[in-house]
């Protein structure tokens, strides 16, 4: 028995560690998927039939999704690549959803019940500019529905079933650009409209089955019309004139134009300043927002404009909402401190206002989109979308906040991470030690059964979903593995997000924008994050802090604030607006006594400005200052300079503002090279040995200097995409620099490569990858950069008797001689990113993070890019763990740490540490977020969560009885043997 | 007597005693990336001393078509402006394929005048950059850029003041100046004059290497499919290393079992030995 224990024990013991890739049930243990869409900014609803509640929306990351009205869930999304923006969606024939992307040039349905793309056509169009989607309802012939695309002077119907383009019209007029589409019911005939040279105002009819011309007429307008939108009932339109003040009212009846003007003043009292008008559909009303109203105006009789409807604070006007043959509903949304005041009009007359509490987080409404539905006592009720100034996305109904969605962090910018607070001792209850025990007891009754297979389905769910709601990972504490953290992120919009690595939830989230605008900062905006305060020996204590970094206004040269936010609350600690402009933020690995670390931003007169002030960071910095260097990447000139500080500046005489002084410089000749990639390691990367050793018991030191700078160039024609220039045209060179001195280190050529390029620094070596012209493939080259200077310390007896230099200060200023050893491979993927994975005492083997061009995460381990493989390694390299030479780097598919999850239009990869020695954090993030855990190599320094200790305590309590039972077993037949 | 004339002599010389240096001599001139002469300057202004080492191929392949040309060197002490320190002669050679290169660098460092003397004292004094600049299009050194590199003042002095140029070119272009003291450069820097108030001078010229090629194995797929397959499969384990486990146990068992066993026997010849022993206790009785 005790032996088919202990055997069940080491058992178990060897298959957890040498589980590499994750099981199944595996899956959502330690890792978290969050999807999203990003900011919409066009939406249709789709309400037939009850059941199928939904909304298609598009949005600024181009994506297009559809979402349940009742709950807010994603049905299902498609990211579109990165040129290819969404200009218009609508809907067609009821079940297809059309998008018009790529600056009109593309049209495509997708499937409205499961996003399955229909057709895709290419349109041709030779000089894309604005295009509209103009969907025709009633252009039947046969079953079909015809879909108008409008660019400059053309027309295109494009049959909805199968994408064909039935017909196209070019009306081959210089200068027109139409404007408007529309099909009088029962008509076979279509209008357009369209302003010529923003002077003449043009009418086509055309045959809507065959796209022949009938009639045309034009009409020199008096007035410039350069008013982007018109507004239009079935034979009239309203535009306004380049001032913006005054409307033109256009009819066009029987092949005639006719337009009058009317100033704006005549019908709004009080109108000043400049007009919009908010495009209608029908029915003789429009709508024009000024910038301290809104009016909604109807047409009457021949030329009469009576304004119907008004209301005061200039608010966000939906699209209209057609009602019924006479009724079209507006939404106006005003907002004010924490809530928002939702006003639907019908036909301008109040309809329902509802106010609305909103967290103050989101800040203003941004878009509205107003939809209808049919209320159960039979009247119309309303629903309406609502896209926030974070980005977030508010389904609105009934007075409330129905769902909401925080499409923010689709676009995240810069992230951070943050340590938890320490669990307070003794807060504990015994009621919640007793129940957790039973609990846990009991979760452990399940797992044992689990691990000796005789348990039930039903059993296995019970255990999954307890791994899942694991609330150990949910903890706001820290542990001791460093395995909760909190991920600090911040988003185009400003908004910062503190996310719990144990369920991605959002511990907090401020909108930095509202918080920050004043008179001395009009318009801010946050550039970057940083680690302000980290618990660290005396600040343990301390609530550590974020620095938030941004500018006041829109250009280069305004002013710049410092915004320090708590990173367990979010709460604001300190706000500085500063006198001078921003370009970078340098962190230095120092800290003041309160352990806040000191930053130099440097503005744009290349000034240093230290930050936190106090004279004991003053003191701390002035100690460090000659050790102190700053170089700078000017993409633009190809030139990268050096500087060094000096005190005094040349804008002020504060003591906390030092000059540079420019050290040296490195010129790439604009005709021969341009920068594309620069890479530098992590400040906070730790190297656990500096010398590595070889297979024939040699000894090489690793160059490590955290001033190695990684720069390539190309050639200028090899910037474009990948087959823009010609092999012998394209080169490639990598550039290892030194960012003290300005030596280069290592410079090497690649003929016949081009980027992109990507790269990354680590320890003494560098691997980038690139596309290679000549072999048509993309390649990764491994850089390690080997101390020459050193290589006599492998003597024994020099460090025995303490003869070495090891311990000897390291100066940039030394001639360096170094050796590099290099090697390139084929790489089969192209990358979208690339990290490595960073441990805390930088014991464990590196791992090279990829995001692949099918937005996964791919792990490769560095010892695959290693430069000494050989294509038939020794029996002792093979000891050591050199893999024979292959011209390819193998892509395994256990080791994508994504599972079969996408993380939409991967833009990221983050690696952190955790304080155990085997694991790291990787967070990695694009339209949709990522985290999990990996191991490099494998967790060698604990047990796993499947661990079952009461497996472990059931065999030490059998082991006890069996050694008590033979025990007396043995004294009895003592006893026995002593009675003979 | 004219340099190449001594050089050839000197080479000559070195031709009757080493046979490597006319193995040398095959080389292909293209693939000469990494050329350089070392030149010595004397505190008297434009001397040249003869140079450390030369190649007859270049001489050969410099017959298309070559010019010399001149760039010059500026400093700056401390806070002053940029003043003219020396120059840099150099001959451009085209190439038939159109591109141009630089070869056989010189450089003549000007006599140290005593304010500059003054000023570099300071700077020894103050623990400051001694910065030098050379023009990054020697063509036209009228542009505005400049490449820059400095140096920690007490990094130098040595016998005299030792530097050492490791000038990065791109055909024509300078990309940048790895500029230093000739060794290592003692941290931290102790401060000491040097004995000789002159600059003795080292270049290098160093164009780029090419990265070596990616290996193909596209003749030997079955081979490296093979030797793949080879890779991955785990070294062939002994017997022992494969079974322990088992063999382990095994073994328990079995010693176990033959300690029974032997016990089992033993009691069975007590259990018969018994009546034999108490026999001659009977007998004794």
């Amino acid at each position: 028995m005790e032996a088919r224990c202990l055997l069940g024990f080491l058992l178990l013991l060897s298959l957890s560690s040498f589980a590499f890739a994750i099981y199944e049930d595996q899956v959502g243990l330690a890792d978290w998927h969050k999807r999203y869409i990003g900011k919409v900014k066009h939406a249709v609803f789709h309400t037939q039939k009850t059941g199928r509640r939904r909304v298609v929306v598009s949005t600024e990351e181009n994506a297009i999704a559809s979402l349940d009205l009742r709950t807010g869930d994603i049905l299902w999304r498609h990211v579109l690549g990165k040129n290819d923006a969404v200009d218009q969606i609508g809907l067609s024939l009821g079940k297809f959803v059309l998008t018009l992307s790529s600056q009109g040039s593309v049209l495509r349905a997708w499937n409205l019940p499961d996003g399955q793309m229909v057709w895709e056509t290419d349109l041709q169009i030779s000089n894309p500019s604005n295009s509209f989607l103009h969907v025709l309802g009633n252009v039947k012939s046969g079953r079909d529905s015809l879909s108008l695309v409008c660019n400059g002077g053309s027309i295109r119907a494009v049959s909805s079933i199968d994408g064909l383009v039935v017909w196209k019209k070019d009306l081959s007029v210089d200068g027109l650009k139409l404007k408007h589409v529309f099909q009088p019911p029962e008509s076979d005939t279509i209008y357009a409209i369209g302003f010529i040279d923003s002077s003449q105002i043009a009418l086509y009819h055309i045959n809507a089955k065959t796209g022949e011309l009938l009639k045309h007429a034009t009409q020199a307008s008096s007035v410039d019309l350069s008013s982007e939108i018109s507004a239009i009932s079935s034979d009239s339109l309203v535009a306004l004139d380049s001032s913006r003040s005054n409307l033109l009212l256009i009819k066009f009846m029987a092949g005639t134009i006719t337009y009058h003007k009317l100033p704006l003043s005549d019908i709004v009292q009080d109108f000043s300043g400049l007009a919009e008008l908010i495009p209608t559909k029908s029915n003789d009303i429009f709508v024009v927002k000024t910038p301290s109203s809104v009016a909604f105006i109807k047409v009457k009789g021949d030329n009469e404009l009576e304004l119907i409807g008004k209301a005061d604070e200039a608010g966000i006007v939906s699209d209209s909402l057609t009602l019924s043959e006479e009724e079209q509903a507006f939404a106006v949304v005003h907002h004010s401190n924490n809530a928002i005041s939702f006003q639907v009009r019908i036909n301008g007359r109040e309809a329902l206002t509802d106010g609305i509490k909103i967290e103050d987080h989101r800040g203003h409404v941004k878009r509205v989109f107003l939809n209808n539905y049919v209320r159960t006592d039979k009247s119309h009720g309303f629903r309406a979308l609502i896209v926030m100034e974070d980005e977030s996305l508010l389904l609105m109904q009934q007075g409330e906040v129905v769902w909401s969605r925080e499409d923010g962090l689709a676009s995240i910018s810069d992230a951070v991470v943050a340590e938890l607070p320490v669990e307070r001792e003794g807060g504990v209850s015994v009621v919640e030690v007793e129940h957790t025990l039973l609990e846990w007891l009991k979760g452990h009754m399940l797992k044992l059964k689990g691990t000796l297979m005789l348990s039930t389905p039903d059993d296995m769910a019970a255990i999954q979903a307890m791994h899942l709601k694991s609330t150990e990972r949910n903890k706001m504490t820290r542990d001791h593995n460093g395995f909760r953290k909190l991920i600090i992120v911040l988003t185009r919009s400003g908004k910062v997000y503190a996310l719990h690595t144990g369920d991605g939830r959002i511990v907090w989230a401020h909108l930095l924008t509202p918080l920050l605008q004043s008179e001395s900062c009009p318009s801010p905006s946050v550039l970057t994050l940083r680690n302000w305060r980290v618990p660290h020996r005396k600040a343990l204590q301390e609530n550590p802090s974020i620095l938030l970094v941004g500018r006041c206004g829109a250009g280069p040269e305004s002013h710049g604030f410092l915004f320090i936010v708590d990173s367990y609350s979010g709460k604001e600690l300190e706000t500085q607006i500063l006198d001078h402009s921003i370009a970078e933020v340098v962190p230095l690995p120092l800290a003041d006594s309160s352990e806040q670390k000191l930053h130099l931003v440097i503005d744009n007169k290349l000034n240093a400005h230290l930050y936190p002030r106090g004279s004991d960071s003053l003191e701390v910095f002035i100690r460090e200052m000659a050790n102190m260097y700053y170089y700078k990447v000017e993409n633009a000139k190809g030139v990268i300079k050096g500087y060094a500080f000096k005190k005094g500046c040349s804008t002020g005489s504060s003591a906390y503002c030092f000059g540079t002084r420019e050290l040296w410089s490195v010129v790439f000749p604009s005709d021969s090279e341009r920068i594309v990639a620069t890479a530098r390691r992590k400040i906070n990367e730790v190297v656990h040995t500096q010398a590595k050793i070889m297979t024939n018991q040699d000894v090489m030191y690793k160059y490590i200097s955290k001033n190695i700078l990684f720069v390539a160039t190309v050639s200028p024609k090899a910037t474009g995409g990948i087959g823009s220039a010609a092999p012998d045209e394209a080169w490639l060179v990598a550039y290892l620099i030194d960012t003290v001195t300005g030596r280069i280190l290592h410079r090497v050529i690649h003929q016949g490569a081009q980027g992109p390029v990507h790269a990354v620094v680590s320890e003494n070596w560098v691997v980038y990858h690139y596309f290679n012209l000549r072999a048509h493939r993309y390649e990764m080259t491994v850089i390690e950069i080997y101390d020459q200077s050193r290589a006599d310390n492998k003597d024994v007896m020099k460090l025995v008797l303490g003869k070495h230099n090891l311990t000897a200060p390291i100066t940039s200023y030394s001639r360096p001689e170094i050796a590099t050893k290099s090697q390139s491979y084929f790489f089969t993927h192209s990358v979208k990113a690339i990290a490595v994975t960073t441990t805390a005492r930088g014991i464990t083997s590196k791992q090279i993070l990829i995001g692949t061009i099918g937005d996964q995460v791919l792990v490769l381990d560095k010892r695959y890019l290693d430069p000494r493989r050989t294509a038939n390694p020794s029996q002792e390299e093979k000891e050591e763990g050199i893999i024979p030479l292959t011209d390819t780097l193998p892509i395994i598919p256990q080791s994508y740490v994504t599972h079969s999850r996408q993380v939409g239009d991967l833009r990221g990869i983050m690696s952190f540490p955790a304080n155990l020695e085997s694991t790291t954090h990787v967070f990695s993030y694009g339209i949709d977020l990522f985290y999990t855990r990996i191991a490099p190599s494998r967790t060698y320094d604990s047990l796993t969560d499947e661990f079952s200790y009461v497996l472990l305590l059931i065999t030490v309590v059998v082991l006890i009885v069996a050694i008590l039972v033979t025990w007396a077993m043995s004294q009895k037949k003592d006893l026995q043997e002593k009675w003979r | 007597m004219n340099p190449s004339l001594s050089c050839l002599s000197l080479l000559s010389l070195l031709l009757l005693f080493s046979s490597a240096l006319s193995f040398k001599s095959d080389e292909l001139p293209f693939n000469d990336d990494d050329e350089f002469e070392g030149v010595r300057s004397s505190p008297g202004p434009a001397s040249v001393a003869p140079p450390v080492r030369r190649r007859p191929d270049l001489d050969i392949s410099s017959a298309s078509d070559s010019k010399s040309l001149q760039f010059s060197l500026e400093h700056c002490l401390g806070d002053s402006e940029f003043s003219v320190a020396g120059t840099f002669t150099a001959r451009l050679k085209s190439w038939t394929h159109g591109a141009q290169t630089l070869t056989k660098l010189r450089f003549t460092r000007n006599a140290i005048s005593d304010t500059e003397k003054g000023l570099f004292e300071r700077l020894l004094e103050d623990d400051d950059f001694y910065t030098i600049r050379i023009p990054s299009n020697v063509l036209n050194p009228s542009g505005k850029d400049y490449i820059v590199s400095s140096v920690r003042a007490r990094c130098l002095p040595r016998e005299s003041l030792d530097e050492h140029f490791v000038i990065h070119t791109d055909g024509v272009n300078v990309l940048a100046v790895n500029y230093g003291s000739a060794g290592g450069c003692q941290y931290p820097r102790p401060l000491k004059s040097p004995s000789k108030w002159s600059f003795s001078s080292y270049t290098v010229l160093k164009n780029s290497e090419q990265a070596p090629r990616t290996p193909t194995f596209v003749e030997q797929i079955i081979a490296s499919e093979n030797a793949l397959e080879e890779g991955l499969q785990p070294p062939e384990k002994s017997f022992w290393a494969k079974y322990w486990m088992y063999i382990l146990p095994l073994g328990f068992v079995l010693v176990n079992a033959m300690a029974q066993a032997a016990n089992a026997a033993a009691e069975d010849q007590n259990q018969g030995g018994q009546p034999s022993q108490r026999a001659p206790a009977v007998r004794r009785r």
